[in-house]
């Protein structure tokens, strides 16, 4: 049986980096290929090469054993390459129908391409309504869209980059039951990724990338975690170590927050309450656009409600600022890094008196020592190991990884008695992942109570003494995170989102026919 | 004051000739508007339609000459804003104001010779059956062409984005022109083609105030109407048929004025003349004190630059 689509030698190097170095192999028919590797290895650019979006500066790609070098990705999809994207491609103020239009080279009208819509979705287990605005939906929901579109071309390849970070366990459940349809029918799948045990599962063939370069292919079935977690990283992983400690005294208290007023698209808070210990570190685990924001942005200050909601040793607090608020001890980094957690154009120096002048006394009358602001940011930096020229460097410049470290270390050298992260390591590194769960583990081990809101569930679970789920702007109540499984997890995460009984039956059924039919 | 001074019949006839300059620019501007370009030059546009399309007209005779010629002198002062926003990336808003100073200054230079020069008669097209309707036929029936085309403008404009795969593709690079470019349209061209569009319009606007509406030339004589145009596209919260409404809404304001002033009325008429702006920010704190963004409708890219990376 000849590849469906085969690389060889695929190179592309940006001013500065390679992002792929001589990219090598092949994908069968009907195979569920995975792409492993870590932010930053390159496996962006390759499904981007691959879908014709970047060019290839050298190499060749074959696709049914013809020469395959689409100049665009409307090509690309006419030869049968369909693309899941990882940051949604969607039009949040059209409906799902336009939204699938538009991702089409020849769409029926509307009334027609709805129906099908209707059809295939549920055929694949997916169920969505056409008419819908995108922006109305779950990041479950919009990836459905996503996916649907894809279908609707009959495509002979799918490109599904990081399709699970968004989805429940129990959605994932269902996409990998789509997924082992679309195989049974003959179709090739890319599956990229960096969350081993889904690639252990579902993928017959690993194609593992680092720094651009292939440095292994494995059967995944064959392997442990451990083992591709090596090849990945290139060096075994360090896990948190964490002390187990008697949790003090309530801290931080909360209770009937209730957002009134949202942004478009926003989700409100219903009525959220909980208690943080001194010493403790508390697990908020949720698809995004559950609340997170709305939640982070209620704690540290950014928008302000009656004061009795939130309460810091007692005190209220809920109608204080956040520079109030950071003076008597709580501190926040939220989740987008260039723009909210730090100023993309000033100086790591100039980011850290924005945080900072409180609480490390760099300002006095109006006026900044600068001095002493260089010597606090040089020091998150060497104590945060940010790899960066000097904190005079614009924090635009740094990657992802590293501007991270520097924004959690930022706040953890403040000596926060409560500290709020979103998404701390969204984006990041391995390796710098596990120094930012290791400080903020220090952090509570030295007696601060730490929240950490969180889209990782194995991340929340490493670090995290007790667990709360939120969801459509409702938060349940913490159970000790010791001994959850994941399934708990999930029917904690309101299981499969928006998804009734009936469709997960049906998409059960649709994996349960195909296992039948496995020789 | 005598309010029986003024013919009313006469005012509704003359609010669809007042009201269609800022129709014709106010519908070009909503579709520059939802590609997701904001462009403040609107005024600079209108006034070169209006010099370019007086001078042509009174040079070669023809008014659909002139009415070209605005059309095309507004879309390429539009492509210069179009070259610097789109390529160069430059800031859209202090762009667009340049261009409103610019066309300003061009206007005057070009008009140096044609001040005091009568334009050209327009003939009202007399409908047939329909003018002779009483009441009804001179206020709706009795005007010229172009205010029949810029409605048919306003229907072409809201078929194309209602029920056209180009619209869609429009409102799509407006709403997440990320999105678009990953998807393989070709963003920087659709927003020149609406660049281009809004260009135009607004060049047929201003030539119909220096052909139809006073009919001559005098500098700065559009006074305004392109940022009366401006709010009427937010005013319409980007609907092309509120545009419309918008627009003889406003230019009734405009024709009361005029009369209410004949008429000896106390008031002073700068009342008046801000009331398009008062009724737009009320309208615009209304409708924002509902669900925001979704319910106002703005197109979610509005005002920025895309520069497609890798």
């Amino acid at each position: 049986m000849t590849d469906l689509l085969t690389l060889e030698g695929l190179t592309k190097a940006y001013p500065g980096v390679v992002a792929n170095d001589d990219v090598s192999f092949a994908i069968a028919p009907g195979e569920i290929h995975a792409l492993l590797g870590e932010n930053g290895a390159g496996k962006s650019t390759l499904v981007k090469m691959i879908y014709g979006l970047v060019k290839p500066d050298s190499g060749r790609m074959q696709l049914h054993g013809a020469p395959f070098a689409p100049a665009e990705p409307r090509a690309a999809r006419a030869s049968g390459v369909a693309m899941v994207f990882q940051h949604f491609s969607l039009f949040e103020a059209l409906t799902v129908a336009e939204n699938v239009g538009l991702g089409m080279e020849n769409p029926p009208p509307m009334r027609e391409l709805s129906r099908e819509i209707r059809e295939v979705s549920h055929a694949y287990g997916l169920p969505l309504d056409p008419r819908r605005l995108v922006g109305d939906l779950s990041a479950g929901e919009r990836q459905r869209v996503e996916i649907v579109r894809c279908l609707l071309q009959d495509p002979k390849l799918l490109i599904m980059d990081e399709p699970t970070s968004v989805l429940t366990p129990q959605e994932v459940e269902i996409l990998f039951a789509t997924l082992n349809k679309l195989k049974a029918e003959g179709t090739s799948i890319l599956y990229i990724s960096h969350k081993l045990e889904e690639i252990r599962a579902l993928c017959d063939g690993a194609t593992i990338l680092r720094r651009g370069k292939v440095v292994g292919r494995c059967d995944p079935r064959q392997s442990t975690a451990a083992e591709l977690a090596e090849m990945m990283v290139g060096s075994a992983l360090h896990r948190p170590d964490r002390k187990p400690a008697a949790p003090g005294d309530v801290v931080l208290q909360v209770a009937g927050l209730t957002s009134e007023h949202v942004e478009a698209f926003g989700t409100r808070l219903q009525n959220v309450g909980f208690e943080v210990h001194a010493g403790e570190v508390l697990g908020i685990g949720g698809v995004a656009g559950n609340g997170q924001d709305e939640l982070l942005s209620a704690i540290s200050g950014e928008t302000l409600g009656p004061s009795e909601t939130v309460r810091l040793r007692g005190e209220s607090i809920g109608h204080l600022a956040p520079n109030a608020r950071r003076v008597r001890g709580l501190l926040a980094a939220p989740e987008e890094r260039l723009g909210h957690a730090a100023a993309p154009d000033m100086s790591l120096t100039e980011n850290a008196v924005l945080s900072g002048w409180q609480r490390q006394d760099l300002t006095q009358q109006g006026f900044v020592f600068w001095g002493k602001a260089r010597g606090f940011a040089e020091t998150i930096i060497k104590s945060f190991d940010v790899r960066t020229p000097g904190p005079g460097t614009a924090a635009r410049a740094l990657s992802g990884g590293n501007l991270q470290k520097f924004v959690i270390g930022r706040e953890v050298l403040q000596r926060p008695d409560v500290l709020v992260v979103n998404q701390p390591t969204w984006g990041v590194d391995a390796a710098a992942a596990a120094a930012i769960r290791q400080a903020l583990l220090d952090l509570a081990a030295g007696g601060a109570a730490v929240i950490v809101i969180s889209q990782d569930l194995d991340e929340l679970l490493e670090v995290s003494d007790r667990f709360a789920a939120l969801n459509a702007g409702y938060l349940s109540a913490p159970r000790p995170a010791e001994g959850l499984t994941m399934e708990q997890i999930g029917l904690m995460l309101g299981g499969a989102h928006d998804m009734d009984v009936a469709h997960t039956d049906e998409a059960h059924k649709i994996k349960d026919s195909y296992e039948e039919h496995r020789p | 004051m005598d309010l029986s001074s003024i013919n009313w019949l006469l005012l509704l006839a003359s609010l669809m000739v007042a009201a269609t300059p800022i129709l014709l620019a106010g519908i070009g501007e909503l579709v520059v508007e939802r590609s997701g370009v904001l462009n403040l030059g609107v005024e600079g546009m209108m006034i070169t339609g209006a010099i370019s399309g007086f001078a042509i007209s009174v040079n070669t005779g023809s008014v659909t000459l002139g009415f070209v010629s605005a059309a095309l002198a507004g879309a390429a002062l539009s492509l210069v804003f179009g070259l610097l926003t789109q390529f160069l990336l430059s800031n859209q808003v202090a762009t667009g104001l340049a261009l409103t100073l610019f066309g300003l200054g061009l206007s005057s230079l070009m008009g140096q010779g044609y001040v005091g020069i009568k334009g050209l008669n327009v003939p009202d097209l007399h409908l047939p059956l329909l003018s002779d309707i009483p009441i009804l036929g001179p206020i709706f029936f009795q005007h010229d062409a172009m205010v029949y085309i810029s409605i048919l403008i306003v229907a072409g404009v809201w078929a194309m984005l209602k029920y056209t795969r180009a619209g869609l593709i429009l409102r799509a690079v407006g709403e997440n022109h990320d999105a678009a470019h990953a998807l393989g349209y070709k963003v920087i061209r659709i927003r020149l083609m609406a660049i281009a569009f809004g260009g135009a319009c607004a060049g047929l606007g201003g030539a119909y105030l220096s052909l139809v509406r006073v009919p001559q030339w005098t500098e700065g004589m559009t006074a305004g109407a392109g940022w009366i145009a401006l709010a009427l596209v937010v005013f319409a919260s980007w609907k092309p048929w509120r545009v419309l409404i918008g627009a003889y809404l406003f230019g009734g304001l405009t024709v009361l004025q005029l009369n209410l002033q004949a008429a000896g009325m106390k008031i002073p008429v700068e009342y008046l003349a801000m009331s398009p702006y008062l009724i737009t920010i009320l309208v615009l704190v209304i409708m924002s004190s509902g669900r925001g963004r979704a319910a106002l409708n703005a197109p979610a890219e509005l005002g920025r630059s895309f520069h497609a990376t890798a």
